[in-house]
């Protein structure tokens, strides 16, 4: 405990949403030329600070469009912050979108082996781990079977299985725990379990107060890109409730 | 830069599976498979050779080595620039949602493209030796061509890469200049009477031209042109250092454009 895992400071994400896509260089220039390019200035994220330690749980509390999934993407490297900065320390699982690295050409074996290079694993670690993430998934019939001819479930569940398979020190959750039919989304609630048993740092959002409750033990409020609280749960979940009354 | 090539060694195993990527789905579900990039360079070149050979009189043996060279050479570079065009555009899913050095992307498509290309010079050493061009102590600098290619091929894609992701239209107008820099490249026609007659530096100028006749020159057992061989040489590494420059500086906006 007391180590941080961790640090955003003063971290702010500008997006320029111009009023139409500007596709081709024509139109470019037609519209530089006219002066006419013009951005609104859309700020996702406001002046971000806070810091975690070893074995926290935050939950992210806020409306659609508060900026929480936007915090997560900057937070797991996907984003650049336009200004201020983040260090964590450690393995990162994101498990933002599951299956983002999938080839749908490519069959249930070979999706292992890319997508676990797309978080970063070795070889010969998804070599060590290849039967585990297969027999976790269940998919053990289909794995020679290109992932184009998986359900979405399906899909679901190999993501998921290649994503926990590390022990990863930042766990990032947005939304995820609703993979699969009834009976894996309880296997997959247990995995989670298990890591938090293991002290993994954990960013989670949902919308569900009650979940966010059940799971973590610290909580920020986001709204329209800014920090309006944070603290432990209990008094940042009064708060939340008094905001959505 | 201790950090940046540490990252290298972190993701040195997704490189090699894009790398595998872009081969095995190349040629998935064809019966042939692989085979292709045997068979295809042979049947162009046999086409080329009947066209340009017999049609427009170019009777000597060596003219299908001649032919074979210059379109390989040629094929490498187009596909794997027009691959790196797309290549951020074309894996927009993955970097939206996780973390992946981005320069992996046009690399892995560069890399296997030229796997692709070393596999097809097998055929041009087979009909090198059945038309009886033989190897001498000259072949040998025959790498020289083939590093030159990929580091030109490489920098012409990053930067390729990165306006690709701001204008879709290039595209289109890259296979226009694709076809300018085809018929700059004097594949399928012997270039010394348009050398000679002072409008050289239309092939001159243009780098792919200097790597084919350096290849071909290594091929044909003669000693490569130092002036040629500079100017590649310089031109090819120029190319990489602006490719690497601009890919740097604007990558970190992709993600605001795909």
């Amino acid at each position: 405990m007391g180590k941080e895992i961790i640090k955003v400071d003063h971290v702010s994400m500008k997006f320029n949403l111009s009023q139409e896509k500007i596709d081709s260089i024509k139109e470019y220039f037609i519209k530089f030329l006219k002066r006419e390019i013009k951005y609104d200035e859309f700020w996702a994220l406001k002046d971000i600070n806070f810091t975690m330690n070893k074995g926290e749980r935050l939950g992210i509390l806020g409306l659609n469009g508060a900026g929480k999934s936007t915090l997560l993407k900057v937070i797991a490297g996907v984003f650049k912050p336009t200004e201020g900065s983040v260090a964590r320390r450690g393995v990162i699982a994101p498990l933002l979108e599951l299956g983002a690295g999938f080839d749908m050409q490519y069959t249930g074996a070979e999706n292992i082996y890319l997508y676990g290079a797309v978080l970063g694993y070795s070889k010969s670690f998804i070599d060590e781990k290849f039967d585990e993430i297969v027999a976790f998934s269940e998919l053990e019939k289909f794995i020679n079977v290109p992932l184009k001819n998986y359900s979405s479930g399906m899909k679901a569940r190999l993501g998921f299985s290649i994503a926990t398979v590390v022990a990863p020190d930042i766990l990032i959750l947005d939304e995820v725990l609703s993979v699969g039919d009834a009976k894996f989304r309880k296997k997959s609630e247990q995995k989670v379990m298990d890591m938090f048993d293991k002290g993994v740092t954990v960013l989670f959002v949902s919308h569900s107060l009650e979940q966010v409750e059940r799971l973590c033990n610290k909580a920020m409020i986001l709204e329209g890109g800014k920090m309006l609280a944070y603290g432990n749960i209990g008094e940042v979940a009064e708060k939340y409730r008094t905001i959505i009354a | 830069m201790k950090k940046r090539v540490k990252n290298f060694f972190r993701y040195r195993f997704l490189l090699e599976e894009l790398v595998k990527k872009g081969i095995k789905l190349k040629y998935r579900r064809s019966y042939l498979g692989i085979l292709w990039s045997l068979v295809e360079p042979l049947l162009t070149m046999i086409v080329l050779t009947v066209i340009f050979g017999t049609l427009f009189g170019n009777n000597e043996k060596t003219f299908a080595v001649y032919v074979l060279s210059g379109r390989l050479l040629y094929s490498f570079f187009s596909q794997s620039t027009t691959a790196t065009l797309r290549s951020i555009r074309g894996n927009s899913a993955m970097i939206k949602k996780v973390y992946v050095p981005k320069y992996l992307y046009p690399l892995s498509s560069v890399l296997f493209n030229y796997v692709i290309f070393l596999l097809s010079l097998v055929v041009l050493a087979v009909v090198s030796l059945v038309l009886g061009v033989f190897p001498n102590v000259y072949t040998l600098q025959i790498f020289i061509p083939l590093i030159l290619i990929l580091v030109f091929s490489f920098g012409v894609g990053m930067i390729l890469a990165t306006i690709g992701v701001f204008f879709r239209d290039m595209e289109y107008l890259w296979s226009v200049i694709l076809m300018l820099v085809m018929y700059t490249c004097a594949i399928f026609y012997y270039p010394d009477k348009l050398l000679n007659s002072g409008k050289g530096w239309l092939l001159e100028l243009n780098p792919l031209y200097g790597i084919i006749s350096c290849f071909r020159d290594a091929l044909f057992g003669e000693m490569m042109n130092p002036k040629t061989l500079l100017y590649v040489t310089v031109s090819s590494i120029i190319v990489s250092v602006i490719g690497i420059w601009i890919f740097y500086k604007k990558q970190d906006e992709f993600i605001l454009h795909i």
